[in-house]
């Protein structure tokens, strides 16, 4: 059969219709109705706002009942001018944004409450940023509130401890967690030792934090009283940034044992067999070919749980207690991590008639905290695309 | 460098399912061999139990003997990852190392083992690998790409150049065809006639065209029900196993009367 030349060439045609009303769409209300509707509801319930609210006006009053009210006459709108099924289509996908606007009203008010009290004392005082509260006294904070003193003290000992702290956490939990995950994925097999690993790594997920750091607590002081002795001293020794890195791992360990689990996991086996055809030993294949492959997933799963322990306020104050001065080594006295000085600043302000400078003080940290977390997640993001295997080369 | 393989009597086992039972088969040093049957005959079991890859499954193992070059590799205090260093294994899917450049990939049985090696050398395996498997003249200005950007043929031919850059007996390949179109096919057909030069090359496929193309000898597996362990029903030349095979149930397989 032979395909002449005219036939296979495209023929313009005229497209018909133009102006014409198109059929398919008839039935269809107007792209404007939820305009309408929403500055109906606005309107209406402004004016039920006022009549209930008496004299005053309340904003979220307001904007809850038109919420309401927007999502129902919508339903009736639709429903009146196209079809039931349509109405609830639009329903479900109304109440499903209502659901996201809610979940993002307490992290919106959050962020907002932080960044708008701690902002301005950050900007204002950025010496807090590398001060500590060696030498402040109550007198410093009631001369900045009284008489308009600059702000003093700061809370690089907090900044330190964190860093520390977690640091020192991190070391301790993700070779444990990491090598938990891997007897689990290519040595346990689903056998009785594994799935019991299994089940009280999921039981530790669930442990109160204050019972991490009451557990750490006791089991420095039990290494200690049993090898150095069990003296006042040995006793104050206990509490250090060693025995609050400690109750962290017990908070950290879990998530990266599940994150790490579940990435060893998904390395498809064709890579380990591939491995062991080329005689390349088991131990080889895990370090050289599984975790590369899953290093992507491991990394940013690490780095969330770094994130998720930052912020622990508990079980760092009953292990490493609270202190004014910057302390670097985790292994000999007291130090502070920065969720603790905000909630000592807050709690027992420095100078208990005049808790304004020590609220502001703690605002700033919490302002410096959230946005150390917020970079740990960024990083974790960032380390994820780094490792991740190349898709394409083409 | 290429070995005999015969086997004795092997019994291949998933727990206490027995999957292959009592193959007795002489595979000759230099030939291309290949397994036909239908699905869950226990033909890539079979294979697998050649480089000891069939008891990285957990409860799998194979009762009997298998010998290389007449020493037994299930013997006691054997290696697996001894055997798996004379025996190299291309499978169904292509599977090249996702965090290698195409030069890795192809050293990967090298570096994977720390095995420390020149520059110079290293280039040279390459080259001997993918020159080799076809694969030189299309990837040389790019061998620092990663191996899983080529397409599905070369990938497989990747990992054909992978198993052969470090000097194997034996090379087994499990329907290394089955992922491929009929152009790339044809490229690793090509393939496997040039390798059966220097090595022995046990194909599994169910493809019988390209049983009949590439294959000196030809195994025929089947199964007689579900659940019941697969055998080797007949093992001859391929010409005879084509054309005129002894066994009904061959015949009725290869003239497509099956079932």
């Amino acid at each position: 059969m032979t395909i002449s030349n005219d036939t296979a060439a495209p023929q313009r045609t005229s497209v018909p219709g133009g102006k014409k009303k198109n059929s398919l769409t008839a039935g269809q209300k107007p792209g404007w109705t939820w305009i309408a509707v929403l500055a109906g509801a606005l309107v209406v319930a402004a004016g039920i706002t006022a009549l209930l609210g008496g004299g005053a006006f309340s904003w979220v009053g307001w904007l809850i009942i038109a919420a309401v009210l927007y999502v129902l006459g919508m339903y009736l709108v639709t429903r009146v001018i196209e079809n039931a099924r349509r109405a609830t289509d639009g329903l479900w996908q109304n109440l499903v944004w209502a659901a996201f606007l809610l979940a993002l009203i307490p992290l919106i008010s959050v962020i907002w409450a932080v960044v708008a009290n701690g902002l301005p004392t950050l900007l204002e005082t950025p010496q807090l940023l590398w001060r500590d509260m060696q030498g402040v006294t109550g007198s410093d904070d009631i001369a900045t509130q009284t008489e308009g003193a600059p702000l003093a003290g700061g809370f690089l000992h907090g900044l330190v401890g964190t860093l520390m702290i977690t640091l020192l956490a991190t070391v301790i939990s993700v070779p444990i967690g990491l090598l938990t995950s891997i007897y689990l994925v290519e040595y346990g097999r689903g056998g009785w030792f594994s799935r019991a690993i299994v089940f009280f790594v999921d039981v530790m997920t669930g442990i109160p934090s204050i019972v991490a750091g009451l557990f750490a607590f006791a089991a420095v002081q039990l290494v200690i009283t049993t090898f150095i002795g069990d003296g006042p001293r040995q006793l104050q020794m206990v509490k250090m940034g060693l025995t609050a890195a400690i109750a962290l791992s017990v908070l950290m360990i879990p998530v990266v044992v599940r994150s790490t689990e579940e990435m060893l996991r998904v390395v498809p086996n064709e890579l380990r067999e591939a491995s062991y055809a080329l005689g390349v030993r088991k131990w080889r294949t895990i370090f050289k070919v599984v975790l590369p492959t899953a290093m992507s997933g491991i990394a940013s799963g690490v780095t969330l749980s770094i994130a998720r322990v930052t912020g622990e306020t508990a079980p760092i104050l009953v292990t490493a207690g609270y202190i004014a001065t910057t302390n670097w080594n985790p292994f000999d006295g007291w130090m502070t991590a920065l969720p603790v000085y905000i909630y000592r600043q807050l709690i027992n302000p420095t100078a208990p008639a005049a808790g304004d400078p020590s609220a502001e003080r703690a605002w700033a940290a919490a302002l410096v905290l959230i946005v150390i977390v917020m970079l740990l997640n960024l990083i974790a993001r960032i380390v994820a695309k780094a490792f991740a295997p190349k898709k394409t080369g083409r | 460098m290429s070995k005999r393989i015969d086997a004795v009597d092997l019994n291949v086992y998933y727990g206490n399912f027995r999957a292959v039972e009592g193959v007795n088969i002489n595979i000759e040093p230099r030939s291309v061999t290949a397994f036909i049957g239908p699905s869950g005959c226990g033909k890539t079991t079979f294979l697998r139990t050649i480089n000891r890859m069939h008891e990285v499954l957990p409860g799998a193992r194979a009762e009997g003997r298998l010998l290389l070059d007449g020493e037994d590799i299930y013997a006691p205090g054997v290696d697996p990852v001894t055997v798996r260093t004379m025996v190299g294994m291309v499978f169904q899917r292509p599977n090249p190392f996702p965090t290698m450049s195409i030069r890795d990939n192809i050293l990967a049985g090298y570096k994977l083992n720390g095995t420390r090696m020149s520059k110079s050398t290293a280039d040279g395996i390459v080259e001997k690998s993918l020159r080799g498997a076809n694969l030189w003249e299309e990837v040389k200005d790019r061998l620092d790409k990663p191996g899983s950007g080529l397409s599905g043929g070369q990938q497989q031919r990747l990992c054909i150049a992978r198993s052969i850059a470090v000097e194997p007996d034996v090379i087994l390949m499990d329907e290394p065809c089955s992922a491929l179109d009929p152009i790339s096919t044809l490229a690793i057909e090509d393939l496997i006639n040039e390798l059966k030069d220097n090595y022995t090359v046990v194909i599994v496929t169910h493809n019988m065209q390209q049983a009949a193309r590439v294959a000196d000898k030809t195994a025929f597996f089947n199964i007689a029900g579900t659940g019941k362990p697969g055998k080797l029903i007949e093992y001859d030349d391929t010409s005879v196993i084509f054309n005129n095979p002894s066994n009904k149930q061959t015949e009725d397989y290869v003239s497509g009367r099956f079932g």
